[in-house]
């Protein structure tokens, strides 16, 4: 029973997780049809940059706040000096993506070494929840309530303004949009900016669970991927949906079989692309 | 030039890759007419379209709206410069709410259309404003299309045939539109397949045969001359 329970809620917190990483991947993939190959490099020298900023400010919230805003403005950087001037070129910005993605990967080897860096749990979310006889880590809780809360927030900033409108008028038919008025390189910024700070801010919230280590953004990338795949492009509902069900298929794959779990994650997946290549509520295949 | 034109299309190419689709277009739109740009399937008259409105970037020639240069811009900045599109399809937003679809295009000018007076041109719209465009019918998506042009404000108003697949009782209404807009001073660049609503509308007219022009001047003389309108359109 107590088995369940944890592997349920492991699964919820990853899903939070992974909706933080994987929402402004969605988002960017569906306005700019790129899949931004950095966004696993932007979630774990997040979670380095977290690490670092605990030294100075010993609050876990606080620092995924900085740390969401700095990676927020390298992504800014990125998207206006370098994709900017590739624009139309699909092909040629995904491999910048690639190659700024093996970039930070190196740049934080050699800042932070090679050996994992813990990112401690806030000492008022150590002590387990205990519910009916069962003992809930309390900061897992904790994660799956701000993922929720920033899902409701990003929900109502595309759903209920003008410029989330624009966005979702860009994902419709981005030739229409600009020949409506609207401004979609500014789109580009905002969305871009928004899905690093996001991942950024992510990999410090999933710091006392996975801590900040070289590899972080390998593993995390392919998860975000799957994701987007499942969820369809630039569907902020499917990013949702689908963060859940791939977390509690990975969760319990790895927990169940664990020489599997890679079969077992990517078996969903390639059904989709099977049966439904626009994912669960995309609009478009990937 | 004492009599700026509102739009004024001078000797364009347009390509797609290697593709040659436009040679030496040129089009004179006068403030406060309706231009009917006429043509077979595959004539260019869409081509046309795209390259004003800046999907396309012209090879050669000069693009002009009230005098100001276009050509070269990205869509973005030409729809700024007061171009408005009605494309072929329609191309509503489909998982935008109308109402949505409306706000997104709006580029309030003093005196100019708001969400009030677009709904109050199509009450439809009005009825249908929380529905998402995309199960909308054809005929209101029309609608939609030219009143998310509107909401604009657009100097130049291209219409890239409004009529295609609807109902007579539709393309009435659509027709009505068209010639209101006209009386209140909207200059019009008319795309149509339907020869006999496009003459009616028009003052001047085009006729593009497979990327060059065929005929240009007058509507009223158009619509005299059947044998030229059968030999180039294959209608009366
Ligand atoms: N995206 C494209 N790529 C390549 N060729 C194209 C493209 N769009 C149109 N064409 C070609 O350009 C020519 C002109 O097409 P266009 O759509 O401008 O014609 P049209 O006059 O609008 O026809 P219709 O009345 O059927 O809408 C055609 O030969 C067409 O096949
Ligand atoms: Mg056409």
């Amino acid at each position: 029973m107590q088995f369940w329970a944890i592997q349920t809620l492991n699964s919820l917190a990853l899903g939070g997780l992974l909706f933080l990483l994987s929402a402004g991947f969605s988002l960017i993939f569906g306005l700019m049809r790129i899949a931004n190959l950095t966004h696993g490099a932007l979630f774990m020298v997040g979670a380095y940059l977290g690490a670092t900023l605990l030294r100075w400010v010993p609050n876990l919230w606080i620092v995924a706040l900085l740390s969401g805003l700095i990676v927020a403005a390298f992504g800014f950087l990125l998207e206006k000096f370098i994709l900017e001037k590739l624009k139309g070129n699909v092909f040629s910005q995904v491999l910048v993506t690639l190659g700024f993605a093996y970039i930070i990967a190196d740049f934080c080897l050699v800042t932070w070494g090679g050996d994992p860096i813990p990112i401690p749990t806030p000492p008022s979310l150590q002590q387990p929840l205990r519910v009916a006889g069962l003992a809930f880590p309390a900061f897992r809780l904790a994660v799956v309530g701000i993922a929720v809360l920033a899902a409701i927030v990003l929900y109502l900033f595309i759903e209920r303004t003008r410029i989330g409108a624009m966005i979702r008028a860009g994902v419709d038919d981005m030739e229409m949009a600009r020949a409506v008025g609207i401004p979609v390189r500014r789109l580009f910024s905002i969305v871009f900016c928004l899905g690093a700070g996001l991942a950024g801010a992510g990999g410090v919230i999933g710091g006392p669970i996975m801590s900040a280590y070289p590899g972080l953004d390998a593993d995390m990338l392919p998860l975000a991927l799957i994701v987007v795949i499942l969820g369809g492009v630039g569907s902020l509902v499917g990013a949702f949906v689908g963060s859940f069900i791939t977390a509690f298929v990975y969760t319990f794959g790895v927990a169940l079989f664990p020489q599997l779990a890679y079969v077992i994650l990517f078996l969903p997946m390639i059904f989709v692309i099977a049966f439904r290549p626009r994912g669960l509520f995309g609009k478009f295949a990937a | 030039m004492a009599t700026e034109l509102a739009l004024s299309v001078e000797g364009i190419d347009a390509l797609y890759g290697e593709s040659h689709v436009l040679h030496a277009v040129s089009l004179s739109l006068r403030p406060g007419t309706v231009l009917a740009l006429l043509g077979r399937n595959g004539a260019g008259k869409t081509t046309c379209m795209s390259t004003i409105i800046g999907f396309l970037r012209p090879r050669a020639g000069t693009i002009r709206v009230f005098g100001e240069k276009i050509s070269g811009l990205l869509p973005e900045a030409i729809a700024r410069r007061g171009v408005g599109l009605v494309p072929q399809g329609r191309r509503v937003f489909p998982t935008l709410t109308v109402e949505e679809n409306l706000k997104v295009a709006a580029r309030p000018a003093p005196g100019g259309w708001t969400l009030e007076k677009v709904y109050a041109l199509f009450s439809r719209l009005q009825e249908r404003r929380a529905q998402h465009a995309g199960s909308l019918s054809g005929g209101e998506q029309q609608m939609l299309a030219i009143a998310r042009a509107l909401m604009g404000n657009p100097r130049v108003l291209l219409l890239d045939e409004p009529s295609e697949g609807l109902a007579p009782i539709i393309v009435a209404e659509v027709a009505r539109t068209i010639a209101r807009l006209k009386a209140e001073g909207q200059s019009i660049v008319l795309v149509e397949q339907n020869v006999k609503l496009a003459l009616k509308l028009a003052d001047d007219a085009v006729i593009l045969n497979t990327g060059r022009i065929a005929f240009a001047g007058e509507a009223e003389a158009l619509r005299r001359d059947e044998t030229l309108i059968t030999q180039q359109l294959g209608v009366h």
